[in-house]
């Protein structure tokens, strides 16, 4: 039996629904024999009758609407059919969900599911990787993860915590992507993991970039070079302390991501390491991230447009030179 | 609800006299809010108060009713002129000084102010100010209140014609009435979105023509005729809480402020001032009492007096209580402790 990224969520999902009966899904295309434009709620609707609900084509409503049944005491999973309709979103996300607890004392516990991260042929519009915003603002706990596994278990704990979780997951990872099962445990939320041990460079990746990062480690082993692959795991809270764990045995750093480059998750990556780490580089820590521009469309302009494996070589042999 | 010497009696004694059954219990509240409201502003003015003092005058008659017809276990959202309705849900006064002045001990505890205090465990919700937001908010309310098999609950919520206007209203409206949610939406057209008048804001005739549209049942009024506002406001809530769909009400009424008390409202034209819609219903709700004999002027003047007393009490122990200091405090944006982002 193998297990697809897309199925761990489902799976996550159905356990989510059968276990604890605050919890409903809500979103646009979920419900009904359809199940969603990518299928990651088919079946559940007929097996959980009134609690997977299509919603109207309002992001902005939807999240409202689970933020006042949040304060009920309901566990709202929202689906955003794209992460990029999440900009429509962004002021219950930032200005309501972000605040509530801090301003009233009361929590917020709502998960938005943001289908993220670049496709072929996927275009501006469906494509775009949001976490740096959502990390940006206080009040959200964001989460990247990069494997079935990961998919799993983090969904169950995005749902459990008391807190709005802007829950990340790649579409290029829906299908292609295989685990042998479903495990039972997993890191506490907020550590990151060290995929693969390596003395001479570390990569810190998140989400699909981590799979591009081992790509890399595996290719450039064969000549040698052992380049440690950190995935983040969760974006924020970010974990500072594996990342200098592993900088301090490498003395190198490249921080991958597939968001725009303005700014983000690599570089806080980067201004952390210099500022508590300072001591531990042999070498200027360096970032990689998509291209300044909107994502392209046509598949030739798509793979330069975000970072490689063969980008992701060709900089770690440029900081490993120094 | 009401606490002078004796007011259960004075209202009893012209309970079948006045217009409306509720009737001076509500004037209680506008004239309440009045008080506390010209007191906030000579605070404002005397720089006792950091930040904004947004006041409803003008607007009180309908504030208050849509306080009023909530019970416990239904959902209030007021917004930025609900002073009135704030009290009528039950907010207490010395919250509302405690707010405004800082106060540590109040709600909000110093990290938000003002119009954007509430108290979500009873029903009452902390706005924002992105105009429209709290509508679906309160879908939501409700949404999750029948998902956990409660009955007989309503939620209201208020917006001006300026808010009418955001896209958070057109998709908060339209998820309500997809979800057949109880809501009551009250609208006051109060002529002003900040500065700008009714003719840069929309063109439809009357905003009550977009209930049909939005498949909600449609109310006007004029929101300085107290026992007009009662009567509707009532009646929309009624009929929500009876299985209806969601209703809108709009009120009519002049803005008889700023938009806060840094405005000073040059900007309207005295021409408007005389429109019918431009009446001042404190005042006017007054006349119509002494007019009718429903209460006297003894009774009236003891009311203020008690107001005043009760807002000065509020105000003096806000007042000397401390603000927030900012090396105590946890600055903590998660309930979560052990994910709070950790940047040294």
């Amino acid at each position: 039996m193998s297990v697809t990224y897309l199925e761990a969520i489902r799976e996550a999902q159905s356990r989510l629904l059968r276990e604890d009966e605050r919890v409903f899904i809500y979103g646009q295309d979920i419900a009904g024999k359809f199940g969603g434009a990518f299928k990651a709620t088919k079946g559940l609707a007929e097996k959980f009758p009134g609690r997977v609900l299509n919603t109207p084509i309002s992001e902005d409503a939807m999240v409202g609407t689970a933020i006042g049944a949040a304060m009920e005491g309901m566990r709202p999973i929202v689906e955003m059919q794209f992460a990029d309709f999440s900009s429509i979103a962004l002021n219950q996300i930032l200005n309501n969900a972000g605040t509530q607890y801090w301003r009233t004392n009361i929590p917020c516990p709502i998960t938005i599911r943001l289908p993220s991260g670049g496709t072929k042929g996927s275009g501006p519009f469906h494509s775009q990787s949001m976490e740096s915003i959502y990390a940006h603002y206080p009040g959200l706990v964001v989460m990247t993860p990069a494997t079935v596994e990961d998919a799993y278990t983090m969904l169950l704990d995005a749902v459990a915590i008391d807190d709005p979780v802007i829950y990340c997951e790649h579409k290029y990872l829906y299908y292609h992507l295989k685990a042998e099962a479903l495990p039972n445990e997993s890191l506490p939320v907020g550590r990151a993991r060290i995929v693969r041990p390596g003395r001479d460079l570390t990569v810190v990746s998140n989400s699909a970039m981590m799979h591009e990062a081992l790509a890399v480690a595996r290719q450039l082993s064969r000549e040698g070079i052992e380049i440690e692959v950190v995935d983040l795991r969760t974006v924020k809270p970010l974990d500072t302390a594996t990342v200098l764990s592993s900088v301090a045995r490498t003395g190198r750093l490249l921080c991958v991501g597939e968001t725009f480059p303005w700014g983000g998750v690599t570089a806080e990556v980067i201004a952390r390491v210099t500022s508590e780490g300072f001591h531990l580089l042999d070498a200027a820590p360096a970032r990689l991230n998509s291209k300044d521009t909107p994502i392209p469309y046509h598949p030739n302009l798509w793979e330069t447009h975000r970072p490689n494996a063969e980008a992701i070589a060709a900089r770690a042999r440029q900081i490993l030179a120094e | 609800m009401l606490k002078t010497a004796n007011p259960q009696r004075d209202i009893a004694q012209m309970e079948k006299a006045v217009p409306h059954p509720r009737y001076l219990e509500a004037f209680r509240w506008m004239l309440q809010t009045r008080v506390f409201e010209e007191k906030l502003t000579s605070l404002y003015r005397g720089g006792m108060i950091t930040g904004g003092v947004y006041v409803g005058r003008g607007q009180e008659a309908v504030s208050a009713a849509c306080g009023m017809f909530l019970q416990k276990g239904d959902v209030f959202a007021p917004l930025i002129r609900d002073q009135a309705g704030r009290a009528a849900f039950g907010e207490p006064l010395l919250n509302v000084a405690r707010t405004y002045l800082g106060s540590r001990q109040g709600t909000m505890r110093g990290r938000d102010g003002n119009i954007h205090r509430g108290y979500p465990e009873t029903g009452q919700l902390a706005m924002i100010s992105h105009l429209g937001a709290m509508i679906a908010v309160v879908a939501g309310k409700l949404l999750g209140k029948r998902m956990k098999g409660e009955k007989g609950f309503v939620g209201l919520t208020t917006i001006g014609e300026g808010g009418m206007q955001t896209g958070a209203t057109h998709e908060g409206m339209n998820i309500a009435a997809v979800e057949k949610v109880p809501l009551v939406l009250v609208a006051s057209n109060n002529h002003w979105a900040y500065s700008t008048p009714n003719d840069r804001e929309f063109v439809c005739a009357n905003l009550v023509d977009r209930a049909r549209g939005y498949g909600y049942e449609g109310h006007t009024v004029d929101g300085t005729d107290l026992a007009a506002s009662l009567e509707v406001i009532a009646r929309a809530v009624a009929r929500a809480r009876a299985g209806g769909p969601p209703q809108l009400v709009v009120a009519s009424l002049l803005r008889l402020a700023g938009h806060g008390e840094h405005d000073d409202a040059s900007y309207v034209p005295p021409k408007m001032r005389q429109e019918p819609w431009a009446a001042d219903c404190v005042l006017k709700t007054e006349k119509l009492i002494l007019d009718h004999g429903w209460l006297d002027e003894a009774t009236l003047k003891q009311w203020r007096a008690e107001f005043s007393s009760e807002v000065e009490k509020a105000v003096a122990t806000a007042q000397v209580e401390a603000g927030p200091v900012g090396h105590e405090e946890d600055w903590c944006a998660l309930s979560t402790r052990r994910l709070v982002d950790l940047i040294s």
